[in-house]
């Protein structure tokens, strides 16, 4: 066949290819690699599939492919577990694929100022939903969110040592223990983990209460728990670690932020969460993204290794403009003597998040986080009415335990049944947290409706049966 | 400035308020479905499912807007970001055309609607790709195996600090290594993550020849050390001949090494890591392998390594049996996660398209064409008054990228590398790369062209860069006050470091403005 110039390549087109070799002065680009010693060049070709450069034949290859999964829109999907299936507004997926958002990576201050305003919006709106003024960009998921916060909160306090509950999410608590470094590292800090009550998988507070010490630096707690649990006494958490001179941070879910209290109300010091829920789509796990946020003070501000942006003037009279802000504190500006390390994060679906919240506002907030209450509480009533099956804790939000230990069936045997009736069920609990047996953690958001729900309850009774 | 050559520009000014400013209360911009009558009776009220104590008093002070209004706000901030409309030439993350096919299949629920947490038996389908593409990873650097977990370049350098840590942990010499060695032309994320992980840093200055010499590495390497953090060649366009001597060096140490090939681009198909003696190297995805950039991600550092290195990875991998692929969870000297799941999926998706469309050929092309661009470039931009070379005395045709100094056009005129990057973003020109810090030249600058801009594209951004050093000698004014033609105008930013200044959100802005006028 003859050359064709490549679609993406604008001088892969033979006569400019030429015309480039010509103004140098060189017969081929060969010449221009003098730099690279010949011992250093490989002496084995490069071996890749045969190269599909008509998009037509690319699509045909890649829908083939995809087509092999199958998706939570084809099935009912009741998986969750730091991964939510919430609804995507169209106008969240229009403003996600602007090019203007899509492609670049830095500007300048004023030919970047859309952007920056957007970013600006996203850190006032979590500020709203948080109650906390001083919000940095994202990081790239909870888990390195909370392992910066709890870094954070040992260079605050000096101390080494952390207290969380025995009921972690098991991905998160990996990335936790990474950011915290292993046992002999100098930097190590110590995960302490603190009973929950066996009747509602809280924090048990009289062990929270003989845990903490003068060695603790912070208290890292969720609400909703990693099993969906509500703290119901989050400002006596928060009050137990400030009188041992810890800090109190708080994971949350922004999500249920329009019913649940936010952790300026019971004074939380550092919050920290998934920012998925907020107009992200799951994308196989590769739409987390985590959030950090704290008081506007300095001690707080000092230690985020984040980048953030500020407002404020310009050279026009009474215009807005944004620039960064603590620059000098992070991995760019004064590499291994910043604050831990920052670099590409997420900062496309803080955008997206921005428009998110801005779609839902106060009250969009509030009906949703009642939807998903009532949803999810009438799903585990339907559930705990099958034979065997209970639902371990009452006082839940978006997810629930449901115990199938008396059903005698494994969870992967239940699951396995559900998913010939098209049903995707909750994930399996038995690795992560042995004590609870076969019991599986179910999501339950609003894009369920009673009659999914009711059909789950149908599909587990058969398989049950 | 009248240049006749040079096209009309001026970005969109929307003189947009802040989203937290416009709306009515009692506007909505979404609604939810109402609980049904059966789901509300069953359930009970929310008093009844959440204590008093664990709800919120005050309602969240967000906007009250329509959805059109949401719409309209944010495409007007789109419009009032430049955002490569025009020619960008940001060295260092290598500008590329994001195929409008990859963002179109990848937003289908095929994979926007997959959950991590699936059975693999409905995951087939993109566990090809990632296995696939793994391989083809492989091919390129000569390694086993690629993870796609770390969530950009620097998370991908962190998990080889979290990997030096294991390995030197299982071989029982952890207490005994405990620096890192890196070079300042390294991205500062070598360093930095290094020091997150528990390590000591130490940075190797530059020499004559434009990199460390061998003699500089062997006096800082010794028993002590655990790992070689590197780019070669780096973001000068300067390539280190003595690489294989330093590996034999710090293998002989005992030490691990780790290629950053943040700048694979020119060098593509022509070196592959694992055959220069590294024992892991890292892609960016996102940069070399043509996934959208989004402003800083989502992003993918493809992590790949040494068979003798794979069973510390972080999980979960894919492996193929026949025709299926599964899962491996867990494993018992992985690092565990950097991150969770199992990465920016759709951006693996999108270079594996990337990399299809290319084929071998297509990658070397690609190669050739970024280092004849770059080396295209310099006679013309040589020729611009006030601009010089990073070590002019190395004649060597740079790879595909080469840093340059406007300090002789600082001096003569006290206009500076940053008003002429705001000048230029009044013709359209994005922001160019300056250098990490710390400047190893002064008033730096780093274009790079790759294989995505035409001649024609690469000549008007020098005229453009020209025309605004000819303005910075004639009307050095016009430049030190620029821009003029962007969505604003120059942003102080002297008071963000300001503790009583700073704002990072509308409510810290708002109280601080309060107390000020009080």
């Amino acid at each position: 066949m003859t050359y064709r110039a490549h679609p993406y390549m604008a001088n892969s087109a033979p006569q400019l290819q030429e015309e480039l070799c010509t103004a140098i002065g060189v017969a081929s680009p060969d010449e221009l690699f003098a730099q690279i010693p010949a011992d250093h060049i490989t002496q084995t070709p490069i071996k890749l599939p045969p190269a599909l450069a008509s998009e037509l034949e690319l699509s045909r290859h890649l829908r083939i492919t995809l087509a092999r999964n199958v998706d939570c829109e084809a099935s009912l999907s009741f998986l969750g577990g730091g991964c939510w299936q919430h609804h995507v507004p169209a106008v969240c997926d229009e403003i996600a694929t602007r090019t203007e958002f899509l492609t670049p990576v830095w500007g300048t201050p004023s030919s970047d100022h859309g952007r920056n305003q957007a970013w600006f919006e996203f850190s006032s709106q979590l500020g709203e939903l948080l109650e906390l003024d001083f919000v940095g960009l994202p990081v790239y998921s909870w888990g390195c969110a909370a392992g910066h916060a709890l870094r954070m909160a040992g260079r605050m306090t000096g101390r080494r040592e952390v207290l969380i509950s025995e009921l972690m999410d098991p991905e998160r608590l990996a990335v936790i223990r990474t950011y915290c470094e292993p046992p002999g590292m100098q930097g190590h800090i110590e995960l302490r983990t603190v009973a929950t009550d066996p009747a509602t998988g809280t924090l048990d507070l009289d062990a929270l209460a003989s845990a903490i010490s003068e060695r603790t630096a912070a208290v890292y707690f969720e609400t909703p728990g990693a099993l969906g649990v509500i703290e119901p006494n989050p400002e006596r958490i928060v009050a137990l670690a400030r009188a041992h001179g810890a800090e109190a941070v708080a994971g949350v879910d922004p999500i249920s932020l329009g019913v649940l209290a936010p952790p300026g109300q019971y004074g939380a010091d550092i919050a920290v969460g998934p920012t998925q829920p907020l107009g992200v789509h799951m994308n196989c796990g590769g739409g987390v993204g985590g959030f950090i946020a704290s008081r506007d003070e300095e001690r707080y501000a000092r230690q985020y290794p984040t980048l953030q942006v500020s407002l404020c003037p310009t050279s026009e009279e009474g215009e807005r403009g944004f620039s960064l802000t603590l620059f000098e504190q992070s991995s760019y500006g004064s590499r291994e003597l910043g604050n831990d390390w920052t670099g590409n994060s997420v900062y496309l679906w803080a955008v997206v998040n921005a428009v998110y919240m801005s779609l839902l506002g106060p009250t969009g907030f509030s009906e949703l986080g009642e939807l998903i209450l009532m949803r999810s509480n009438y799903a585990a009533a339907r559930i705990s009415e099958i034979p065997g099956v209970a639902v371990s804790w009452p006082g839940f939000f978006k997810e629930f335990v449901v115990d199938f230990n008396e059903t005698g069936k494994t969870v992967s045997e239940i699951n396995a049944g559900l998913r010939t009736r098209g049903i995707f069920g909750g994930g399996g609990l038995s690795d992560s947290h042995p004590q609870l047996g076969q019991s599986a953690l179910y999501c339950v958001t609003e894009v369920h409706n009673q009659e999914d729900i009711d059909r789950l309850t149908t599909a587990l009774t058969e398989v049950l049966a | 400035m009248s240049n006749p050559s040079l096209r009309r520009y001026h970005a969109a000014v929307w003189d947009e308020p802040l989203v937290l400013e416009i709306g009515r209360e009692g506007r909505r911009g979404m609604l939810v479905p109402e609980p049904e009558a059966e789901v509300r009776a069953t359930a009970g009220t929310l008093d009844a499912l959440v204590p008093h104590t664990a709800r919120r008093q005050k309602a969240p002070g967000l906007p009250e807007l329509t959805e059109f209004e949401v719409q309209r706000h944010y495409l007007h901030l789109s419009q009032e970001t430049l955002g490569m409309m025009g020619i960008s030439l940001f060295g260092t993350c290598t500008m590329k055309y994001n195929p409008r096919l990859n963002e179109l299949l990848t937003a289908r629920p095929w994979l926007a609607e997959l959950h991590p947490s699936q059975d693999e038996d409905t995951l087939q389908g993109v566990l090809q790709i990632v296995h696939a593409f793994s391989e083809m990873l492989c091919e390129l650097s000569g390694m086993s195996q690629f993870v796609f977990q770390p969530g950009g370049g620097a998370d991908a350098a962190y998990t080889q600090a979290c990997i030096t840590r294991a390995y030197h942990q299982h071989r029982g010499e952890l207490s005994q290594r405990d620096e890192v060695i890196t070079t300042i032309q390294a991205h500062p994320c070598n360093a930095a993550t290094s020091a997150a992980a528990g390590f000591k840093v130490v940075t190797l200055p530059l020499e004559d020849d434009g990199y460390p010499s061998v003699a500089a590495l062997e006096a800082v390497v010794s028993e002590r050390t655990a790992a070689l953090m590197v780019n070669n060649p780096d973001d000068m366009g300067i390539y280190n001949p003595n690489i294989k001597r330093w590996l034999e060096l710090v293998h002989d140490a005992g030490a691990l090494a780790f290629y950053d090939h943040a700048n694979f681009n020119g060098v593509m198909s022509r070196l592959r890591a694992r055959e220069l003696g590294f024992d892991a190297c890292m892609f960016m995805l996102h940069k070399t392998f043509g996934a959208p950039k989004g402003g800083g991600g989502p992003a993918v550092g493809a992590y790949g390594c040494s068979e003798e290195l794979v069973p510390f990875l972080p999980r979960p991998l894919v492996h193929r049996d026949g025709e299926r692929y599964r899962i491996e969870h867990d494993a018992p000297l992985s690092i565990g996660r950097v991150r969770e799941f199992w990465g920016n999926l759709p951006q693996v998706v999108k270079a594996y398209s990337y990399t299809r469309a290319l084929g071998a050929e297509g990658i070397r092309q690609a190669a050739d064409l970024s280092v004849l661009a770059n080396n295209y470039m310099e006679g013309r931009l040589l020729a611009i008054r006030g601009v010089t070379k990073s070590f002019p005395e190395l004649t060597a045709p740079r790879l595909e990228m080469t840093r340059y100094s406007l300090g002789e056009m600082t001096e003569e005129t006290g206009v500076t590398v940053l008003d002429v990057q705001n000048r230029m973003v009044d013709f359209g020109i994005d922001a160019f790369w300056l250098s990490h810090e710390p400047w190893i030249v002064p008033e730096p600058f780093t274009p790079e062209a790759g294989e995505l801009w035409s001649k024609e594209d690469i000549d008007y951004w020098i005229d453009v860069l020209a025309a605004v050093v000819a303005e910075a000698y004639e009307d050095p004014e016009t430049v030190r006050t620029a821009p003029h033609n962007q969505a604003i105008h120059k942003v102080d930013g002297s008071g963000a470091n300001d503790p009583e200044q700073w704002a990072t959100t509308w409510r810290a802005y708002q109280r601080k403005r309060r107390a000020a006028t009080v």
